[in-house]
């Protein structure tokens, strides 16, 4: 009898379990494999090389500036995109008149295809008849040249990432702050409560399971979104606005170095799990669940 | 009844069969990327259905693979996964790269007659040195081009300058530049003299600096380079000069896409870019272009680029002979003509240009025999093995030295110990 459900259960979980490991563990475990190979070229196959990778990989230049603009990335992204989020998400919770088209507005971002978000921010920051260098022109200043100089190249490119990225959470928050009952806060100015107290003593706090999923998101973005990069910059000048993954891409299918592709994405699942591990441990202690 | 509809069946059927052509003998797959605007792909696709029409026995598969970098990304992957095309077009620099997969053929092979032998000399010469190494021949040239210069001859005209004449070195278009710059009351720019577009590819236009300063970037084995020779560094430093010195050019990275809409736009009034945008250039501009060489310095020079035709490991002799023969009627005088005509693209082959059609486009519109007569002094395209991440290296370096970061001498020689690192395994 127990046999029978124990297949029962496993037959039902089957179909998943497939796809999980065809899509997600075996690959996994194959590019953990490969980073221990070298690159097979036509004339010469791969093998196994043991630890030359890695050690290509502390010594490669390059992997460290992606890295440290991948931190500087996620630094100047997340705080501002979760900030931002939930300002707009508190100015449409209001009633007012244009109330859906203004947050319609705010989730227009968030439809887009990247590509096409891009290839409308190539329009603004390009120098001279930019829209920027258009605005700024009229008050006098000169032309500036946001992505084709080292020091601004990753700014401009932050900044398109919580343009994209900040309507997209404003939508959970907006679900957060619906649930939150509205006695709480009627309590609390009762008892003479401010509105920026009634923000941090309550409607923060309970919109504390909303802040850790959409961190959580918020982080994986940071290092998933890249496809602007294509656009803008092509991860210029010299790497000034190059991320991790933009990295492992033009490694993998632009100098078809495989092997090495394999030890850096091999960093980035390490990352990624270190950092999703982090946030559900640390964090889960301060988020309050009905 | 049942008879009936059996009859009906049985006459569709037939009729199926004879609407579809005739059996086909050899089946090809053809790659193809676009890297230009204009409705390339199309007169891709109505050549080869001309060429279908006038051989039944034969069935080609055009696709449409995407950029340069699409197509060379798909055409590896399908051959790893033992579905290589038979042809494909991918660009000329490429060769080393495909050479080290393994996944190319030399045309000598299908080179059987006197006139095979003929049409493969056929080439400008300019064109075929990213086509042969250790004296095969692997790539013929199709969809390539060369770098050229475009005047905007009322802004020449507004600066006091003579219209008709373009800087023909680069003193000249430094002094040009200056008279060309306009700013207004408050000192910001309005019009640059000359823009040389550094993003995405610097190497390429910057090729053509170093080619004036008789120097070649890489030998034609493709394992060595010369990033760090005094010649490159002096070019470098002309280049960086035309900004920081000289106060002609766009200060920082000037972007490649935007450049055709900054000439128009006049915010430049010379700009260093493709002959591909030639018939661009042609529809857009509000004002009187001209088209010239490349300023001069040591010597002319520039270098070429674009797609060349590669054959693929992996198919019979028959399906490659067919491809062969594919590859000899496109490159054909007539089929080159229209190609040319639609793109921009320069007729690899002197034959072309002897044709009607092309004379009287070539009457018709002089501009487009600039790019021809320039080949006289244009070299090979940088290319060497694992080609995309040693022009990375070189582009990277360019961009240290463009944006300020890093004197011309130490970027170049950091370049050079990278890239001698790579290509050592080569040698």
């Amino acid at each position: 009898m127990l046999s029978r459900q124990w297949i029962h259960g496993w037959l039902l979980l089957l179909p998943a379990l497939a796809f999980i490991f065809l899509f997600t563990h075996i690959p996994a475990i194959t590019t953990i494999w490969n980073s221990f190979q070298s690159t097979p070229r036509g004339r010469r196959p791969s093998q196994f090389v043991g630890l030359d990778n890695y050690e290509r990989l502390i010594g490669d230049p390059v992997f460290w500036k992606v890295l440290v603009n991948n931190l500087w990335f996620a630094l100047g992204t997340i705080p501002v995109s979760i900030a931002l989020s939930i300002a707009m998400a508190l100015f449409v919770n209001r009633a007012f008149a244009g109330r859906s088209l203004v947050r319609m507005a705010y989730f227009t971002p968030t439809v887009l295809p990247l590509i096409a978000v891009a290839n409308i921010w190539l329009f603004f920051y390009t120098p001279g008849f930019g829209l920027i260098d258009q605005v700024l022109g009229a008050f006098g200043r000169g032309q500036s040249n946001l992505l084709g100089s080292p020091d601004t190249a990753l700014g401009a490119i932050i900044v398109v990432s919580i343009w994209k990225e900040a309507g997209f959470f404003m939508i959970f928050y907006l679900a957060a702050l619906q649930a939150i009952p509205p006695q709480l806060a009627e309590a609390a100015r009762i008892e003479g409560a401010g509105g920026w107290t009634i923000f941090r003593r309550i409607t923060f706090p309970m919109m504390m399971p909303t802040t850790l999923f959409v961190s959580v998101n918020a982080v994986i973005n940071a290092f998933r979104l890249v496809d602007h990069i294509f656009i803008l910059t092509g991860g210029g000048p010299d790497n000034a606005s190059s991320l991790l993954l933009y990295y492992i891409y033009e490694t993998s299918f632009r100098f078809w170095d495989t092997a090495y592709g394999a030890t850096l994405t091999v960093v980035m699942l390490a990352l990624l799990g270190l950092f999703a591990i982090g946030q559900f441990f640390l964090f889960d202690r301060k988020v309050h669940y009905k | 009844m049942l008879a009936n509809i059996l009859k009906g069946a049985a006459a569709s059927a037939a009729l199926a069969i004879t609407m579809t052509s005739p059996a086909r003998a050899v089946d090809l797959q053809f790659y193809f990327p676009v890297a230009v605007g204009g409705g390339a792909a199309e007169v891709i696709q109505s050549l080869t259905d001309e060429y279908l029409e006038e051989n039944p026995d034969v069935n080609i598969d055009a696709v449409y693979a995407g950029t340069y970098q699409d197509t060379i990304t798909k055409v590896i992957t399908a051959a790893r996964g033992g579905n290589a095309p038979q042809l494909s077009v991918a660009l000329a620099v490429d060769m080393f790269t495909l050479l080290d997969e393994g996944l190319i053929l030399s045309f000598d092979d299908f080179i059987t007659t006197e006139e095979d032998r003929a049409w493969l000399d056929s080439f400008y010469p300019a064109f075929m040195e990213n086509s042969q190494t250790g004296g095969k021949t692997y790539g013929i040239p199709f969809q390539r081009s060369t770098p050229v210069l475009y005047w905007n001859k009322e802004a020449f005209a507004e600066a006091g300058l003579d219209p008709e004449t373009p800087p023909a070195n680069w003193e000249e278009m430094v002094e040009m530049g200056k008279a060309l710059t306009r700013k207004d009351d408050s000192g910001n720019v309005e019009q640059w003299g000359v823009r040389i577009p550094t993003s995405g590819f610097p190497y390429w236009l910057f090729q053509g600096l170093t080619t004036q300063n008789d120097v070649i970037l890489a030998n034609s084995d493709g394992n060595e380079t010369n990033f760090d020779d005094p010649a490159v560094v002096e070019a470098l430093e002309y280049l960086v000069s035309l900004s920081t010195e000289h106060g002609v050019m766009e200060p920082g990275i000037v972007e490649w896409g935007a450049t055709p809409k900054a000439f128009f736009e006049g915010q430049t009034a010379m700009m260093w870019t493709t002959t591909g945008n030639l018939t661009n250039v042609r529809d857009n501009a509000p004002f009187d272009f001209g088209v010239a060489m490349l300023p001069a310095h040591k010597r002319r020079g520039a270098p070429t680029g674009g797609g060349n035709f590669y054959l693929f490991e992996g198919s019979s002799d028959e399906e490659l002979a067919a491809a062969v023969d594919f590859i000899k009627w496109i490159t054909g005088p007539e089929q080159s003509a229209k190609w040319t005509m639609a793109t921009g693209y320069v007729a690899p082959r002197p034959a072309t240009w002897e044709t009607d059609t092309m004379k009287a486009y070539a009457e018709e519109f002089p501009a487009v025999l600039v790019a021809r007569d320039q080949l006289e002094h244009a070299v090979a395209e940088l290319s060497t093995y694992e080609n995309q991440r040693i022009t990375q290296i070189f582009n990277d370096a360019l961009a240290a030295a463009i944006t300020g970061e890093k004197p011309a001498d130490e970027a170049l020689a950091e370049a050079q110990a990278q890239a001698d690192a790579i290509l050592a395994a080569y040698r």
